[in-house]
This record gives structure tokens, C-alpha cells and sequence, in this order.
């Protein structure tokens, strides 16, 4: 028992495989494994089997893989009273373009909190700090009112409008993900904006052709846990989005089977898997990036 | 700050220093950069002056100034050198500032309102809209000729009266004559601005069209013309009589005198209750009724009871589990462990609201996959039973937010330094207590702040709640519309936007509890990690 980090040197070669000692030492691992990978995986292949089953009912959907067919992504893309296709869309728009908005504000706020200073900087960064710690949504019943008020003065940015729905999301984008993005705008050294400066180059240039790219990849753990966070949104696009076709998918996939026994629980299934691969593809493929951001924070 | 910072700009810099840095700063900037300021400037006083025009049309005084002071200042900001710091920070603040720090105040002020349903007009509309509610046909009415007109979706009537006049009026102003109408045969059938409607239109309107009362003077008393088939419209007088001086409404039918007693709707003697009524600052009322009113408050501390224990139980499974994992699978002589990874990783990939809406399914009572495959055809309540609901919800949680644990502390537990553990080991320690004192205290500091923040999501974990059990099953003894398993938030959600009446009033005043909140514990949760900090200092 040396080294942990070379165990195929420690095991000598000579001594016989015994059940025991392989279980004592890893197999009771791949066990909590087993089972931990069977609560984990099953509800995601109940829903796989669902979609691919034609039938639309909830108790049709029980025998796994009895039946295989595309019938019910058929249903969901083309009945007119759920266009799934629609909100797919409306939620790639909405939460694309919340993110990479927010990613910006966020970036222009770090940006000058990293490398200004100025009065109120300590004051700004500490009502970043609080104001994550109430949620938009704790306020819906004032946004909704807020932005029925607006509706009435602008009907093209007030309620029941996507561009509404963006600008209130876009409420929330200084705070955590400036603070996020402040630490790391603060580890790349401030010798490199001094160059540039001597240089000739002006703020804007340099925050636009030099920090940005270096600070790449914390902007695209941001811009992908705001681009999750909008499309997880349930609370405040219920409220503002009112017409079915202006509508995100976690509201028009929540009002289709706000009662499960009775809704076509195929079609949901099927709808349900087209919405989630490409946000699991994206996920564990960025997945480094990810763990890497979601701990970030924990290092002050 | 300016003076303890030393990475950038440590002191003042000189009158000459500024000015050369201001010249170099010019001298860089391209012609381009500085004619897309410019032109994106320029966009934004278009909108601004656009959005001036409307509320100077709306009246909204108010709302005008701060637009205008706003876009004076943002000018002024963008337009004059320095302000480096300004120029960075404005248009994060101005959304921050609407979208989150107003919003709070506002909810603040709602709070202190009877805003509702019946109530969420001002006194004049809730008048007109009584008078207009109680209308019958008067049986002598003479047929007035009308067009219906549209003007950017809002319809009119153009009228002809019996004598020939021709006035125009919509829902909101009462007719008035107009003299430059297009007439067809002694009857206005245009007018410059507007768009007649077609038959077609017509058709396709006629709920809309039918609904419309124009009144017919200023006096609400003199009543209104509205038309069942878009050409002939009819007197219509209320049963209702108003009496501004006295400020009461009276049916003409019954006799019965209303009155406007101060409790923002019109009351009879008996304390029967005219609606719709109107907004009106009730002081502390709401929070008076949160407070003392036993079908509200029972179902309140119950909530918030549930709502802290479901926090603190989801963040006590979700850690245990992910740090019981992380250590099990924290051992290198283990294989495959990058396939256990990746499988345990999937729910936390899965978008959560979808989640929630798949486990609803699988453990509905009657047709769900558990109780029909797993357990045989069981009837159990997974989501229907007050105790049971609140254990499923715990589990899909578990589900839920296992992974990320995993992750959190697989990190954690590999950053913590291996000569910690093996000199604790050449000194006798048993791997118990390797655990036990040295890594958990050293895995709790930096994953603590984590916990913290995965505590304040559960505390608002609305998707979880709402779309697995609807916050149900039902509190049969409530005035509001919650459930056992309902948290703060979703309370509020229910209370403001679903049923019949929605109490947006109400909803605010526990918004603002939720607030008060969640204020004190993230105090006493800092203050306990900055205790933990240092301990380990």
C-alpha cells in the first residue's frame, strides 16, 4: 500500500483471484454503481420507450419497448393545437437570445468591475451579491402587472410579446453570472490591457479583441446555465406568454399533460425526447466546462 | 478600494497623465467604432423619443420624465469622454434596475393594495363599467345608423342619428359630433383615419362588436348605444343610477342604495357588495388577514414549515447521496468508472421541467408505471396522499439533484491534498477517522458555500412542485387555494394566477413574507460560513 495513484504495481501478480477480496475492494463499488446507474437511467428510457410506442395512453406506455414506431413524433409535430414545433423554436429564440444578451451585460459589468476603479465598486459587487438571493420570480405578480401596464402604452413589448418576455429575463443578468465571470476576468493579468494600451489600443478594443477571447470559456458556461435556466423557466413565461403560439416548450408541454391520465402521453414523450437531446448532447459533451463553472464559485 | 488595490491604476493619476490618456484613447478609436456608437445612439434616442411620443399621448407624466431623464442621461454618458465605468455598467443596471429592483418595490407597494379580481380598475372605470354591465334596451329607442370603425384594433361606432347629425365614439369616449365624415346616402359610412369594417369583418368581430357600449354623453347616467348586428344600434340605459354628489349607485329596480363606504366597491346597507369595485390602499390588510385569519393563516405556517424542510431535507439527501457516491467511486483502482460517471450524470442533463412532468406520469395512481409494473398493479397515492406526495417529491428530487453533488464533491474530494491523508495514516489514524476529521471538515468549507446557494434554489423550486403534484393534494380547509405540498412560492403563484379569483393583493404580502424570509436566512447562513471559514483558518 504505497502509492494509490499506480495500483497495478501494488497488487502482486502471483497471489489468485479471489471473489472476496475483488468484492471487499471494488466489486461492492460496481454494485452502488449498478444500482445507481438503473435509478438513474430508468426514468429516461421509460420516456424513450413511450415516445416510440403509437399508442398514446399512460398505461400503453408501461410494456417497454412492446411496440416501436415514429407515430407519435408524428402526432406531436403535426397536430395544429400543440405546435410543438413552434415552441421548440420560441424557446431556441427566447433563451438564445437571453443568454448571449445576457453573456454580454454580464461581460461589459466584469469587465469594468475587474479593471476600473471607481466609487461604488465595492457597493456594486455586494448588490450583486444580495440581489441573487431573490429570485425573479419571487416578484412575478409585479412583473406580470408591470408588464400588462407596458402592453397598454406599447402593445410591442408588453405582455403576451417574446421580446417582453426576453427583457424581463434579462433583468437577472447581473448577478450571479457576473460575479461568476468577475472572478474570472480577475485571473487574467492586467499587464495584458497595459500592453495594448501602450500600444494604442482604446478600451473598447481591448475589451472587445483581447479580454473577450481570453475569457472564452467562462463565457460559454455562462451563456449555457442562462441558456438552461430560461428554457427551465416555467413561472414567468406561463404568466407573460399568453397565446399557445408564442408559447416555450416548458409551458406548452406542462398544459398538455397537466393531467396524465388523460393526455396523449406518447405525443408528450415523443415531444419530451426532441426537446431534451439536444440540450443533453450539448450538456455532456460541455460537460468539463460545466463542472468546472458550477464550482468556480466555491473557491472564495 | 483605491488605495488597497495595486494590480490597476493604484494612485490618481496626474492632470498631464488623464489628459494624455485621453488624447491616446482618441487617437485609437476607429472611424468605424465611432460611427457605430453612433448609429447604435441613434437607435436607441428613436425608440426613446418614439416611447416620449406615446406617453406624451397616454398622459403618463410620470412615466415620461423618468424615460426622458433616462435617455439624458444614457446621452450624456455615451457622449461625453471618461466615465469609463458608466459606459460599462449602464445597460446591465437600467434592466437590473427595472426588471429586478423595481419589481421588488412594486410588489412591495401591490402588497398594500386590494388589487383582485374586481378589483384592478381605478373608481371611474369600475362606475362605467357597472352602469354598462346592468344595461337594458330602451323600448322606445329610435335606431341610430352606425359604421363600426377600426383604428389600430380598437373599434368605434360612427353614428347617424334619426336628424341626421353624424358623431363618432369607441368604448372609452363618449360620442362626439365629427363633420368631415364620407356620407352614402344621408348615412356616414368613412372617416379619414379609420377603417370601415366589411361584412366579413363583421362576422368575424361580432363578439367583440356586440360587447361595445359607446356612451352616449359624459354623463355615465344618459347610457350608452350598442348594435347586436353592426348596422342599427339601440339606446341602452343601466338600471343603474349613479349620483355623483352623494357618491352612491342606485338600483333603480329594488331601491337599493349603495354606497362607497371606503372599502373599494359600492356596498349596500345589508353589506351586499357591488363588483366589480375598484383599487384602494388597504394599509396592512393583507398582511392582518395573513396573519389572523385562521383559514389563511393555518395553511401559511404550514407552507412555510414545508417549504424550509423541503429545502433542508433536498439539500441533506442530494449532499449525502453525491458525497456517498463521490467517495465510493473516488477510488482509482475501480474500472469503468467513467461510464458510472456519465450514467449518473444523465438526470442532471435532462431538463428539470421535463423531469418533474415524466415522474407526474410514472407515478400516477391508476395508470403509472410504478404502481402498475413495479408493484403489481398497486392503487398506492404516490402523488395524492398528503405524507406520501411530500416523500415522492423528496425522491424525484434526490433524483434530480444527486448528480450535481456528485460532481461537486468528486471535485472537492480530489483537490483536498493526498499527504494529508497518508501522514494521518502513518500516524495511526483508522480510515473512519481520516474521513471523519480531516476531509470532511476541509470538503464542508469549500462545498459549503454550494450548499448554501442549493438550499436558497429549493427554497424557490417552483417546476418541481408545480408540475409533479400541483402543490396538492388540496387543503380542504384553506380560504386559498393551496396544498400539502405547496411551497411559498407556488402558494403564491396559485393565489395570483390560477382559480377564479385571483388575489394578486395577497399574493403580494406573502411574496414580501417570502422576502423577509429569505433575508434572515441567508444572514444567519453567512454569518455561519464565515464562523466555518475561519475556524479552519
Amino acid at each position: 500500500m504505497t502509492s494509490v495513484s499506480t495500483p497495478s504495481r501494488v497488487v502482486p501478480l502471483k497471489r489468485p483471484f479471489t471473489f472476496r477480496r475483488w468484492f471487499g475492494r471494488t466489486g461492492w463499488r460496481h454494485l452502488v454503481g449498478l444500482v445507481m446507474v438503473v435509478f438513474s437511467a430508468f426514468p429516461l428510457l421509460y420516456v424513450l420507450s413511450a415516445s416510440l410506442n403509437p399508442r398514446g395512453t399512460l398505461t400503453g406506455s408501461n410494456a417497454l419497448f412492446s411496440q416501436v414506431g415514429f407515430e407519435s413524433y408524428a402526432r406531436i409535430l403535426s397536430t395544429p393545437e400543440t405546435p410543438f414545433a413552434q415552441w421548440f423554436g420560441n424557446t431556441i429564440l427566447i433563451a438564445g437570445t437571453t443568454s448571449i444578451l445576457t453573456v454580454f451585460l454580464g461581460a461589459l459589468a466584469a469587465y469594468s468591475f475587474s479593471r476600473m476603479r471607481f466609487t461604488g465598486r465595492r457597493a456594486g459587487l455586494l448588490t450583486l451579491v444580495l440581489v441573487q438571493m431573490f429570485p425573479q420570480l419571487l416578484a412575478v405578480v409585479a412583473i406580470f402587472l408591470v408588464m400588462s401596464t407596458i402592453g397598454d402604452l406599447f402593445p410591442a413589448i408588453g405582455l403576451n410579446t417574446q421580446i417582453g418576455l426576453i427583457m424581463v429575463y434579462l433583468g437577472g443578468a447581473l448577478g450571479v453570472n457576473t460575479y461568476l465571470m468577475y472572478g474570472f476576468f480577475n485571473t487574467i493579468p492586467a499587464s495584458i490591457d497595459e500592453a495594448a494600451k501602450i500600444d494604442g489600443a482604446s478600451h473598447a478594443r481591448i475589451f472587445f479583441t483581447i479580454i473577450l477571447r481570453l475569457v472564452a470559456p467562462i463565457l460559454a458556461v455562462v451563456g449555457l446555465l442562462s441558456f438552461i435556466a430560461t428554457t427551465n423557466d416555467f413561472v414567468v413565461a406561463s404568466v407573460l406568454l399568453i397565446d399557445p403560439e408564442k408559447q416555450t416548450l416548458a409551458v406548452g408541454l406542462y398544459k398538455l399533460v397537466s393531467n396524465p391520465n388523460y393526455a396523449d402521453w406518447s405525443a408528450f414523450s415523443a415531444g419530451a425526447v426532441l426537446a431534451a437531446l439536444p440540450v443533453m448532447a450539448l450538456f455532456l459533451y460541455l460537460q468539463k466546462y460545466i463542472v468546472g463553472g458550477l464550482t468556480a464559485g466555491s473557491d472564495k | 478600494m483605491r488605495t488597497t488595490d495595486t494590480d490597476v491604476s493604484a494612485t490618481k493619476p496626474s492632470p498631464q497623465q488623464h489628459r494624455a490618456a485621453m488624447i491616446a484613447e482618441a487617437a485609437s478609436g476607429g472611424l468605424k467604432a465611432i460611427l457605430l456608437k453612433i448609429a447604435l445612439l441613434g437607435i436607441v434616442d428613436a425608440i426613446a423619443l418614439y416611447g416620449l411620443f406615446v406617453l406624451f399621448l397616454h398622459q403618463q407624466w410620470l412615466i415620461f420624465t423618468l424615460v426622458a431623464a433616462v435617455t439624458v442621461v444614457v446621452n450624456w454618458i455615451y457622449f461625453t469622454p471618461g466615465k469609463l465605468p458608466a459606459k460599462y455598467l449602464t445597460p446591465g443596471v437600467i434592466f437590473l434596475v427595472v426588471f429586478q429592483i423595481f419589481v421588488v418595490g412594486y410588489t412591495a407597494y401591490i402588497g398594500f393594495t386590494n388589487y383582485s379580481t374586481g378589483h384592478n380598475s381605478d373608481k371611474a372605470q369600475a362606475i362605467s363599467a357597472l352602469m354598462s354591465s346592468a344595461q337594458d334596451r330602451v323600448p322606445d329607442s329610435p335606431a341610430y345608423a352606425v359604421t363600426v370603425l377600426d383604428q389600430f384594433g380598437t373599434l368605434s361606432f360612427l353614428v347617424t342619428d334619426p336628424n341626421g347629425k353624424v358623431s363618432l365614439g369607441s368604448a372609452d369616449s363618449p360620442l362626439a359630433p365629427v363633420n368631415n365624415a364620407r356620407l352614402d346616402g344621408g348615412e356616414a359610412v368613412g372617416l379619414d383615419g379609420y377603417t370601415s369594417l366589411s361584412f366579413q369583418d363583421i362576422l368575424a368581430r361580432t363578439s367583440e362588436i356586440t360587447a361595445l357600449a359607446v356612451p352616449f354623453s359624459d354623463d355615465p347616467n344618459d347610457g350608452a348605444l350598442r348594435t347586436n348586428d353592426g348596422s342599427n344600434a339601440y339606446l341602452y340605459l343601466s338600471s343603474l343610477v349613479y349620483d355623483e354628489q352623494a357618491d352612491t349607485m342606485t338600483d333603480a329596480q329594488t331601491g337599493t342604495v349603495y354606497s362607497d363606504t371606503g372599502d373599494g366597491a359600492f356596498v349596500a346597507a345589508s353589506g351586499e357588495e357591488m363588483l366589480p369595485g375598484w383599487r384602494i390602499n388597504v394599509g396592512f390588510d393583507n398582511f392582518a388577514r395573513a396573519f389572523t385569519e385562521e383559514g389563511i393563516r393555518t395553511p401559511l405556517i404550514s407552507v412555510t414549515l414545508w417549504t424550509v424542510t423541503f429545502a433542508a431535507l433536498s439539500v441533506a439527501t442530494t449532499f449525502f447521496l453525491g458525497l456517498f457516491l463521490a467517495i465510493v467511486f473516488n477510488d482509482m483502482r475501480m474500472k469503468g468508472r467513467k461510464f458510472y460517471r456519465v450514467a449518473m450524470i444523465l438526470p442532471y442533463a435532462f431538463p428539470a421541467f421535463l423531469s418533474a412532468l415524466v415522474w407526474a406520469g410514472m407515478l400516477s395512481e391508476s395508470f403509472g408505471f410504478v404502481n402498475q409494473v413495479l408493484l403489481g398493479g398497486a392503487q398506492i397515492p404516490w402523488l395524492t396522499n398528503e405524507w406520501l406526495a411530500k416523500i415522492s417529491i423528496l425522491t424525484v428530487n434526490l433524483w434530480l439533484g444527486f448528480p450535481y453533488m456528485f460532481l461537486v464533491c468528486t471535485g472537492a474530494l480530489q483537490s483536498i491534498p493526498t499527504e494529508l491523508e497518508e501522514a494521518a495514516t502513518v500516524d495511526g489514524a483508522r480510515p473512519w477517522a481520516v474521513f471523519r476529521l480531516i476531509k470532511l471538515p476541509l470538503l464542508l468549507v469549500s462545498v459549503s458555500p454550494l450548499l448554501i446557494a442549493s438550499f436558497a434554489f429549493n427554497f424557490n423550486n417552483f417546476n418541481l412542485i408545480y408540475m409533479l403534484t400541483g402543490g396538492g393534494p388540496r387543503d380542504a380547509a384553506a380560504d386559498v387555494n393551496v396544498g400539502a405540498t405547496d411551497i411559498l412560492i407556488s402558494m403564491v403563484y396559485k393565489v395570483a394566477f390560477t382559480g377564479q379569483a385571483r388575489d394578486y393583493g395577497l399574493a403580494s404580502a406573502f411574496s414580501i413574507i417570502i422576502f423577509v424570509l429569505v433575508a434572515v436566512i441567508s444572514v444567519v447562513a453567512f454569518r455561519k460560513t464565515k464562523a466555518l471559514e475561519e475556524l479552519n483558518r
